[in-house]
């Protein structure tokens, strides 16, 4: 009921000043301020910024943009305003605002252009903000909002306040709310309404919020004596205390004329500098000079000569600066706003505190993923064959070039992903064989010699991969639909490559789990690794184990190469950054467990999320401190979370 | 002597070395003829540097069984102990002369914090960091080279040991500490201006005078001496009773430990030891070198170090001082420029490219097909062929060795 009659109302409104459009035209309101509006001063040119803009002509909006462009002319024989564009240097195009038809050509030297100064355009721009608040589709509705909150002006709280009444998208309107009480927290002279305003940000996250209230609780640091009795005090404050030093205090002092400046260590220095006379400075030899004492004598008997202002020798900054009394001052006059932006602050610290809770937890949970997708194939070759390969993080790199090559000859980015992930399968499962034909199944008994002879592979590997690619760092670009990020408020929120990679850690676990518990393979994997002797005298080919178990592990750590290589740079050195790490994780988690290795990248993950939040500044301090963690885990864990226990743990 | 007889090479290493020594210094230019170039002088001093780490690595894994990939983080700690005194001592005799001039002479603060400012403006600080507390000092400095990576060893060696973390997994703790110290010294606020690192080392305070040919045969003389001393010590451990535990433990710590011996105790000792002597290497080291950085500590470096002693050949003191040798000076040759490029008509193999693949594939072939190294060459002059054993191993300790690496 009340919609329709709205919606009569605005249909009246809109016939009426049609109407009003028969009889009067644009140009009948330029003409009536044609005298200023040529005139062009800041002072006197409201008026008839406020006539276009409040005629509710539908050429208005035109006007006042070509106006604010430089682009409106006036015609000297009879004082018209046109919109003029250019045709040659001296001939331009004159164009009517009201039917935005041309009306003839005219010469340059006929028209007179109107050159508003900044202030003006400033003027004009504020003006039409209500056209673009009004505007018909939503979006360049959105547009100016958005606009408005990153740089509002005072002049914008009228026009935004007039057009939420007419507001029909919900959503919109919702925006021009916020927006509005932003502006009125900082533009609004009503004290009252300012404290409204900020109340009803009690609780936000929006970063717009906590940048509105930030202004009106600017502080100063002043002494306290000769304060206004007015002013908004937010506290007192003592010398030395953490947040105002002596060296400030007192300066605050001497700025402030309370006492008297003494001359500072480089001062007195100068002035004997300068007071150097045959050598010696008052009867003091120079080479004397080389303590701080001599100094101070040579001072103070040149203060006695009067040539230097006196110093005295007990003066300490802190003697100077105790007993006065020092007050932290708003720059904001009214207590009740900054009370209640205070009161406000601390809930939306609060809110965004815990919100930054989670969005480290999402942090921590996509480190454990990357980490579980680096680690899962050494939890089969190193964890349950027992085998140390330091190639491991070559093979993850070969897989990343795989998925680069891939993607040289497929252009398109999803086609190529799908196709990378079975190649590089592929590609390291064959490496994973080749190696363990060739050289482990050698140095089964000898695991320090296969720890060496793998790092040989590692660093032949490694030089390869410079050879073939060069040293700088190649793109593996992830598909249009990785792109972006989950985010479900200001604070919190997550890239969907994180995400891609957190849902293949859970399928990598499910394919692990799968192999090891359900089939054939794993049954004699399981079966060789506890006993091989048993294991060949049930009819298990140990050396066909080994080599598919092997390969299967390196054919892993390819995937998880394509998988790091979409949110890294695929560099040689991309596997030896996570070498150490995956072996960590693997350790940490219990040898032989995948459970462990789950709940060791888990651990691993979160807690170099939470070292970083303490300093997040210094990534390298969180790994330092990670590992030296890890050192003492192990003191109390050797054998890791999860530890195997009886005949299953091998000794 | 006993130590003669038990160590047949001792003699022949004596007299290799004083050959040697001798012979660098009659080609230097200093001191000879200058057939060697100053900067092949210091290569060469650096090499015996990393032979006598070498004899520590050699140690801890080739005797003891402890495959450690940390002794080049306690290398690289010696280093940058001695850096600091040479980087303060260069810096205050410079920050004197530059205010010598000035029309008052300086009082001792204002000189500290001109060369606070000096040394640590490459990272935006002019404070000294608490380490540098004794970097004035040559005989405190001296004295950290061997405490501080003696204690850093001896802590976490007395905690890796105490929870029985042995094989494998102690071979990647060690690792793991290489690549904590190496990340914490990466970071500006570490203290030791970051991945700048300390450098001017080459310039001997107070020493401008003296040439650097003169100065890098001296520092050779000085790394040979030290290798000398070093081959000496190991000699003596490896040779008396001490030496038989070691390897007992090697080859069966579970045996030993059930003999009644300290096994946590002798391995913490070779342990501790070794990182001295790798700490001495490094103070020698680096000041030939002129610059170290943390890079120099990474995780790499220690892997590399494992290599050479096996490709001299591992439980032989001399088999590390080849290997070490004969690596880092193939490396220096081929990584330098100097080997000329194999044209095969549709590639040319350029060997600052190739060396790494080369040197890691016959790392391979050494692990697999001549596991006792460069080494296992002397037996077949001195006709020292083990017994036929069928390859198994000496004892069941993952450590162990194989029955081929074995001398008789």
């Amino acid at each position: 009921m009340l919609r329709s009659f709205l919606a009569a109302c605005l249909l009246l409104l809109s016939c009426l000043s049609s109407a009003q459009a028969q009889d009067r035209t644009i140009q009948d309101v330029l003409q009536e301020h044609a005298e200023i509006i040529a005139q062009s001063s800041r002072r006197t040119i409201g008026p008839a910024i406020d006539a276009i803009a409040g005629s509710g002509l539908p050429a208005a909006q035109d006007v006042l943009q070509a106006w604010q462009a430089k682009d409106m002319w006036q015609r000297e024989s009879d004082g018209l305003f046109f919109k003029a564009e250019r045709i040659d240097s001296s001939t331009y195009d004159l164009i009517d605002f009201a039917t935005g038809e041309s009306v003839g050509s005219a010469s340059k030297d006929d028209l007179e252009q109107l050159k508003p100064n900044s202030g003006i355009r400033a003027m004009i721009g504020a003006a039409l903000v209500q056209f673009q608040l009004n505007d018909p589709d939503p979006e360049r509705r959105r547009e100016a909002l958005l606009a408005i909150q990153r740089d509002g002006e005072a002049s914008h709280l009228p026009p935004l306040r007039a057009s939420i009444e007419g507001e029909t998208d919900p959503e919109i309107k919702a925006l021009k709310e916020t927006t509005e009480r932003l502006l009125t927290i900082s533009y609004d002279s009503n004290e009252t309404a300012r404290v409204q305003a900020i109340e009803g940000f009690k609780g936000s996250l929006s970063l717009d919020a906590r940048a509105a209230l930030n202004p009106v609780l600017t502080t100063k640091i002043v002494s306290a004596d000769g304060l206004s009795e007015s002013a908004n005090i937010k506290r007192e404050l003592r010398a030395g205390s953490r947040d105002l030093s002596v060296e400030e205090a007192y300066d605050l002092l001497v700025s402030a004329g309370l006492i008297e400046t003494q001359p500072s260590l480089a001062e007195r220095k100068s002035a004997l500098e300068s007071n150097i006379e045959n050598g010696a400075v008052a009867g003091v030899p120079l080479a004397e000079l080389s303590t701080q004492a001599a100094r101070d004598r040579a001072y103070a008997s040149l203060a006695q000569e009067g040539v230097v202002p006196a110093f005295d020798p007990n003066f300490t900054m802190e003697e100077a600066v105790t007993g006065a009394r020092f007050a932290e001052v708003y720059d904001e006059p009214s207590e009740a706003v900054t009370d209640a932006a205070e009161a406000t602050l601390t809930s939306i610290n609060r809110a965004v505190g815990l919100n930054q809770f989670f969005d480290l937890s999402l942090d921590g949970l996509s480190l454990a993923s990357i980490y579980f997708l680096a680690a899962i194939g050494l939890a089969i070759t190193f964890g349950v064959m027992g085998v140390i390969n330091m190639a491991h993080g070559e093979f993850i790199m070969m897989g990343a070039y795989t998925g680069y090559v891939v993607q040289q000859i497929v252009p398109d980015y999803t086609v190529s992903i799908i196709l990378a992930i079975p190649l590089a399968f592929a590609v390291t499962f064959a490496a994973g064989v080749a190696m363990e034909r060739l050289i482990i199944r050698w140095l089964y008994n000898r695991p320090l010699e296969t720890l060496l002879a793998t790092f040989g592979v590692s660093i032949a590997l490694q030089q390869l991969a410079k050879n073939i690619f060069g040293t700088q760092a190649r793109p593996l670009t992830s598909p249009g639909w990785l792109d972006g990020a989950l985010s479900f408020n200001d604070v919190v929120s997550i890239s969907y490559i994180r995400i891609a990679i957190f849902i293949l850690a859970l399928i990598f676990l499910g394919v692990f789990l799968f192999i090891m518990k359900k089939t054939r393979l794993g049954l004699e994997t399981r079966a060789v690794t506890q006993n091989p002797r048993m294991a060949a005298s049930m009819g298990i080919n140990p050396d066909k184990v080994n080599m598919l178990t092997f390969g299967l592990g390196s054919g892993i750590a390819g995937i998880a190469g394509v998988a790091i290589g979409l949110y890294a740079k695929v560099t040689s050195e991309l596997g030896s950054d996570y070498i150490v790490q995956s072996f960590m994780t693997v350790v940490v988690g219990g040898v032989g467990n995948i459970w462990g290795t789950l709940l060791g990248a888990t651990m691993i993950g979160f807690l170099q999320k939470g070292i970083e939040w303490f300093n997040p500044s210094n990534t390298l301090a969180a790994q330092t401190y990670m590992i030296v963690f890890i050192i003492i885990f192990i003191q109390f864990r050797p054998k890791g979370i999860i530890a195997l226990k009886g005949r299953a743990a091998g000794d | 002597m006993e130590i003669f007889k038990k160590n047949p090479s001792l003699p022949v290493f004596i007299a290799a070395l004083a050959i040697f020594t001798l012979a660098v210094t009659f080609m230097s230019e200093a001191y000879g003829t200058g057939a060697l170039s100053t900067s092949f002088v210091k290569t060469l001093g650096k090499t015996l540097c990393l032979a006598l780490v070498a004899i520590a690595m050699d140690l801890v894994w080739g005797y003891t069984g402890i495959l450690s990939l940390g002794h080049f983080a306690f290398f690289g700690l010696g280093g940058y102990m001695i850096g600091m005194w040479l980087m303060y001592a260069r810096t205050e005799i410079i920050v004197i002369e530059s205010m010598a001039n000035a029309p008052i002479p300086p009082t001792p603060s204002e000189i500290s914090d001109a060369i606070g400012t000096q040394i640590f403006g490459v990272v935006g600080s002019s404070d000294f960091p608490l380490i540098w507390t004794f970097a004035h000092s040559f005989w405190a400095q001296i004295a950290l080279v061997v405490l501080v990576p003696g204690i850093l060893a001896l802590v976490f060696g007395w905690l890796a040991f105490r929870s029985r973390v042995t094989g494998v997994y102690l071979s990647i703790l060690t690792q793991a500490m290489t690549l904590a110290l190496s990340l914490y010294l990466f970071q500006n606020d570490s203290g030791l201006r970051g991945n700048n690192g300390l450098s001017g080392l080459q310039n001997l305070p107070g020493a401008d005078a003296i040439s650097q040919d003169n100065i890098s045969i001296w520092f050779f003389w000085a790394s040979a001496f030290a290798l000398l001393l070093t081959y000496l010590i190991a000699a003596f451990i490896v040779s008396g009773k001490f030496g038989s535990v070691i390897r007992g433990i090697r080859d069966d710590e579970a045996r030993v430990r059930f003999l009644g011996y300290s096994v946590e105790g002798f391995k913490l000792f070779v342990f501790t030891l070794t990182a001295v002597i790798a700490a001495i290497g490094g103070a020698l080291y680096y000041p030939q070198a002129g610059i170290i950085n943390p890079a120099e500590i990474a995780p790499i470096a220690s892997i590399y170090l494992a290599v050479w002693v096996a490709i001299g050949g591992r439980g032989r003191i001399y088999g590390a001082v080849i290997g070490a040798g004969f690596v880092s000076l193939v490396s220096t040759y081929f990584t330098g420029g100097q080997a000329p490029d194999i044209n095969l008509g549709f590639y040319t193999i350029k060997w600052v490219d190739w060396w790494l693949v080369l040197l890691g594939l016959s790392f391979v072939l050494v692990t697999l097909f001549a596991p006792k190294g460069i080494g296992g060459l002397f037996d077949l002059i001195t006709h020292r062929m083990s017994p036929t054993r069928h390859g198994l191993p000496l004892g069941p300790d993952k450590g162990s060795l194989r029955e081929e690496e074995a001398e008789k």
